[in-house]
């Protein structure tokens, strides 16, 4: 018997038996979170962790390289190999109380260079293999102890992402300007002639339901004192750093909030995507910024919160003839919070000489992406190996590489 | 069987113990809805009524021919009122582009350039809604929002703003019926595909124009060309194809001189940035030689099996079903390749098919078909498209404005959310009680106001509600008894949003 079957088996026999897994939270302890924010469209990871040490990086990228820390807008340095891009300077104190990490050349198994099919991967947690039905983070949902809330899990925006499809119904929250405003469906007598039409064991009446309740507890959120007193008679702000804001208030309101993703568009940058400003500069900025502001949101909350940033794969290590990238392979992840063990570079870093290439074009991929997601599965949010079998299924075993990436 | 399976039997459970009339050809109320359903934006009286007469068979080969159906009159007004719709690509460039001289302008000035450009994408999205609501052409608009999906550009890239609805009217609606080779070649040249995917910068590393922007190679276009508009992602190409063919692309681009002077075609081929090698391209040679190569490698990708599997599977998760039947992909396929890629022979065998006249209630409205759907279905002129885009983007999907090439999903998965279920039926409230009928933003452009008269109502601003019992007459037996039911017991005032807003509704 394979290890992992034995893993599927015992899990699913100490659920049988009605036992929680073991080592789960405490009621009475801090909720753990896990925020996955997703980069929808490869981001170019060697202009983010930039590898100034290594003069193939500037002979592959003429125009587009970040230049050396110490140079005018050069990289931050974060140690003496690596830096980051300067537009996540906002990001620099995070690395400097130790509590941002990275992880480079990190990616998919599969070789897909399709933005969709990695996206997919990355999102059902099973590369290679498209047909799992549902998300990884769904599946985790499913794992993790305690009673059900409707605000359990949450995705930002207009449509529920693969990710969280799947069992456990998910709520999915457009957090744009004054989400707590509001709308005609509140109202009690309009609401309950609706529930009667979905009272049903249908999708869309569970789908209906989800929202309902989710949509109460957001509007009790929003419209606390607290919360009134943060919008201060402002007018509503747009972007990034607001849905951040936003959010991170929404999380600090509710305490049954867990797992939290969002999708960021527009990284794919095949042309004129700038060096320490333009295309690239400017959406880092705009995300940058919005991470510091969770960070900064969250205030206690954040020592119970770890940040996952991921895409679905890399760039070509060599700029193409447009002042752009293509698809690649291997990419940089990273991790922040407050029981992250920051402040250091993780991974094995392949170099970017040519016969180090994968395909001899891209950056190699020397973690799973699955490993350091299932260190933070196990050592963050405590659950063990039985319920990581069935959130990452056929995962290879880390051996216990990034066990040292949270603090126990 | 799975909770959405039992959902769909209940509903044709439904569908079928409803008392049916059955019409001259022999049709059902339910095969007249459902052909109105998936073969455009949903039923209106008026579309009832014609099906019914001239029977189903006749209704689709008519709508396989839009050309010889007339546009209403006061549709053809309606678009004739937005300008930038009768402008080519190089008078929009020109006219609404970035100005001679403008890197020394004001940022006012060119914010304000920036600005009255804006009018492009209004104008192109308010001829989008006036024919999905309007044009009996449905079948047709049906087509324009399935090959603008796979064909898909985002209006918020660069020029793209510029040349969105120049690119769907030209590149895309007089083609979707036509063959499939002719719409891949004009969506290959127009200036908006070209800008989106960066082919327009691509060039031959070393040919004598290939500098400064324009100085390599950029292998986007050549990808998304396989994986999403011929072969598919499992077609069978390579990473040496993808080079290949960004390589045979070389040269393919703009004519800025057109473009600046507002005059003659934006796109053009440059022999100057050109790789003309002779080439090996999914295992077929291409001679040596300029834009003929481009033509050639899409002569290839339009005529391989891969691209015919791949377009069927399409067309049938669109019109049919989530999961497309793999028998009816597999004839539609041979039906591709046997007419040489003939849309309208493809469409007439689907829709006459046994798996789409059994496929009653099968799908989930996008949130596009959804709000059209409604908007039909209550038969009142709107004041003004803007309040609908609205809901669409609340819903999540902003018209024209997908980011990724790959374009709008069309499944239940990709669309029932929790969020979106709050969305739609708060939606339906407002529809329902007449108030977003009535409404008229405060800064809408002049031409997208219609004439209060056209309204047919004293004061076009007091929201007048939407006649529940019309609505339940119009719908039939795609409302099921419960929801009827239900229906009945709910308070006047609030029936027409709950018929809008229902789950048997939001299917089709």
């Amino acid at each position: 018997m394979q290890r992992r079957d034995f893993l599927a088996m015992a899990g699913g026999a100490a659920l049988a038996a009605g036992l929680g897994p073991m080592g789960a939270a405490r009621a009475d302890e801090a909720p753990k979170r896990l925020v996955v924010v997703m980069l929808r469209g490869a981001v170019d990871g060697l202009n983010v962790v930039v590898p100034h040490g290594e003069s193939a990086y500037y002979a592959a990228r003429p125009t587009i390289a970040i230049q050396k820390p110490g140079t005018d807008n050069g990289a931050l340095a974060l140690d003496g190999h690596f830096g980051l891009h300067p537009a996540l300077a906002p990001l620099m104190p995070l690395w400097e109380v130790k509590q941002l990490a990275f992880i480079h050349a990190a990616g998919s198994p599969d070789p897909s260079r399709s933005h969709f099919d990695a996206q997919l991967f990355i999102e059902n947690g099973t590369p290679g293999r498209s047909t799992t039905p549902d998300g990884w983070m769904n599946r985790l949902l499913a794992a993790l102890p305690g009673p059900r809330s409707p605000t359990e899990a949450l995705a930002v925006g207009p449509v529920l992402p693969y990710i969280l499809r799947g069992g456990v119904p998910v709520a999915n929250l457009p957090l744009g300007a004054k989400p707590g405003q509001p709308m005609a469906i509140d109202r009690p007598e309009i609401a309950s002639a609706f529930d009667k039409l979905y009272d049903g064991n249908d999708p869309q009446s569970e789908a209906y339901r989800q929202g309902r309740a989710a949509r109460t507890q957001l509007v009790a959120d929003m419209s606390s004192e607290e919360q009134k007193m943060a919008d201060n008679g402002a007018p509503p702000a747009e972007g990034y750093p607001a849905i951040a804001r936003r959010l991170a208030q929404l999380v600090t309101q509710d305490r049954h909030m867990r797992l939290v993703f969002a999708g960021v568009g527009g990284w794919d940058t095949h042309a004129r995507q700038g060096a320490h400003q333009g295309q690239l500069a400017n959406r880092l900025t705009a995300l940058g910024g919005g991470l510091a502001q969770l960070a900064a949101g969250l205030g206690s909350a954040w020592n119970d919160t770890v940040v996952v940033v991921i895409s679905e794969f890399g760039r070509t290590v060599h700029e193409n003839g447009n002042g752009g990238t293509d698809h690649g392979h291997g990419n940089v992840i990273w991790v922040m919070g407050g029981p992250v063990r920051g402040g250091k570079i993780y991974g094995d870093w392949p170099g970017l000489a040519d016969a180090q290439l994968y395909q001899g074009r891209d950056l190699a991929v020397t973690t799973d992406f699955r490993h350091p997601l299932a260190a933070v599965v196990e050592r963050h949010l405590r659950l063990d190996d039985a319920a990581l079998a069935k959130i990452f299924p056929a995962m290879p075993s880390a051996h216990g590489r990034f066990a040292d990436i949270l603090s126990a | 069987m799975s909770a959405a399976t039992r959902r769909f039997a209940a509903y044709c459970v439904v569908a079928c113990l409803a008392p049916l009339a059955v019409h001259a050809d022999g049709a059902s109320d339910m095969q007249v809805l459902h052909i109105l359903n998936r073969i455009g934006f949903g039923p209106t009286a008026e579309a009832i009524a014609h099906v019914r007469a001239i029977g189903i068979d006749r209704y689709i080969d008519e709508q396989l021919d839009p050309d010889r159906i007339a546009e209403p009159a006061a549709l053809t007004a309606r678009l004739a009122s937005l300008a930038t719709q009768k402008l080519d690509e190089s008078q929009l460039f020109a006219q609404y582009g970035p100005q001679p001289g403008e890197m020394s302008a004001s940022q006012e000035t060119i914010d304000a350039r920036i600005k009255r450009s804006d009018a492009i994408l209004q104008e192109a999205r308010a001829a989008r809604v006036y024919r999905a609501l309007y044009s009996p052409r449905q079948l047709q608009e049906a087509l324009v929002d399935f090959w603008f999906n796979h064909f898909n550009v985002y209006a918020y890239n660069g020029f793209d703003g510029l040349w969105i609805g120049n690119y769907e009217n030209e590149a895309i609606r007089p083609h979707v019926l036509g063959r499939f080779r002719d719409l891949l070649v004009a969506t290959a040249q127009h200036p908006a595909m070209q800008y989106y995917l960066d082919n327009q910068v691509s060039s031959a590393p070393g040919s004598p124009n290939a500098r400064g922007m324009f100085a390599g190679l950029n292998e986007n276009y050549a990808r998304e060309l396989m994986e999403l508009h011929t072969l598919g992602v499992d077609g069978g190409y390579t990473q040496d194809d993808v080079t290949t063919l960004a390589r045979i692309f070389t040269g393919w681009g703009f004519d800025y001189g057109h473009m600046e002077a507002g005059s003659g075609s934006a796109f053009a081929f440059d022999a100057s940035r050109h790789d003309s090698s002779e080439k090996t391209f999914l295992g077929q040679r291409i001679p040596a030689g300029g834009e003929a190569q481009g033509i050639a490698a899409l002569d290839i990708l339009a005529q391989s099996p891969a691209t015919a599997h791949h377009i069927a599977f399409e067309l049938t998760q669109y019109f049919v079903a989530d999961r497309p039947p793999p028998a009816l992909v597999d004839r539609l396929a041979a039906r591709f390749i046997e007419s040489g890629g003939d849309i309208a022979a493809v469409m007439k065998m689907l829709l006459s098919s046994a798996e789409f006249r059994d496929s009653i209630g099968a799908k989930y409205k996008t949130p596009y078909q959804y709000v059209l759907s409604a908007l039909r279905a209550a038969n009142r002129e709107i004041r003004s498209p803007t309040p609908f885009l609205g809901a669409m983007a609340e819903m999540g999907m902003p018209l024209y404005l997908c980011v990724t090439p790959d374009g709008y999903k069309n499944t239940e998965a990709a669309w029932l959310s929790p969020g979106a279920t709050t969305a739609r039926t708060n939606f339906a409230v407002l529809v329902g009680s007449g108030a977003l009928l009535a409404y008229l933003p405060p800064d809408e452009a002049p031409t997208l106001v219609l004439a209060a008269a056209s309204t047919g109502a004293p004061d076009p601003a007091r929201p007048v509600a939407v006649d529940a019992a019309a609505l339940e007459r119009l719908l039939g037996p795609t409302l099921g008894d419960r929801t009827r039911a239900t229906i009945a017991q709910s308070p006047p005032p609030l029936r027409a949003a709950l018929t809008l807003g229902s789950p048997d509704f939001m299917r089709k």
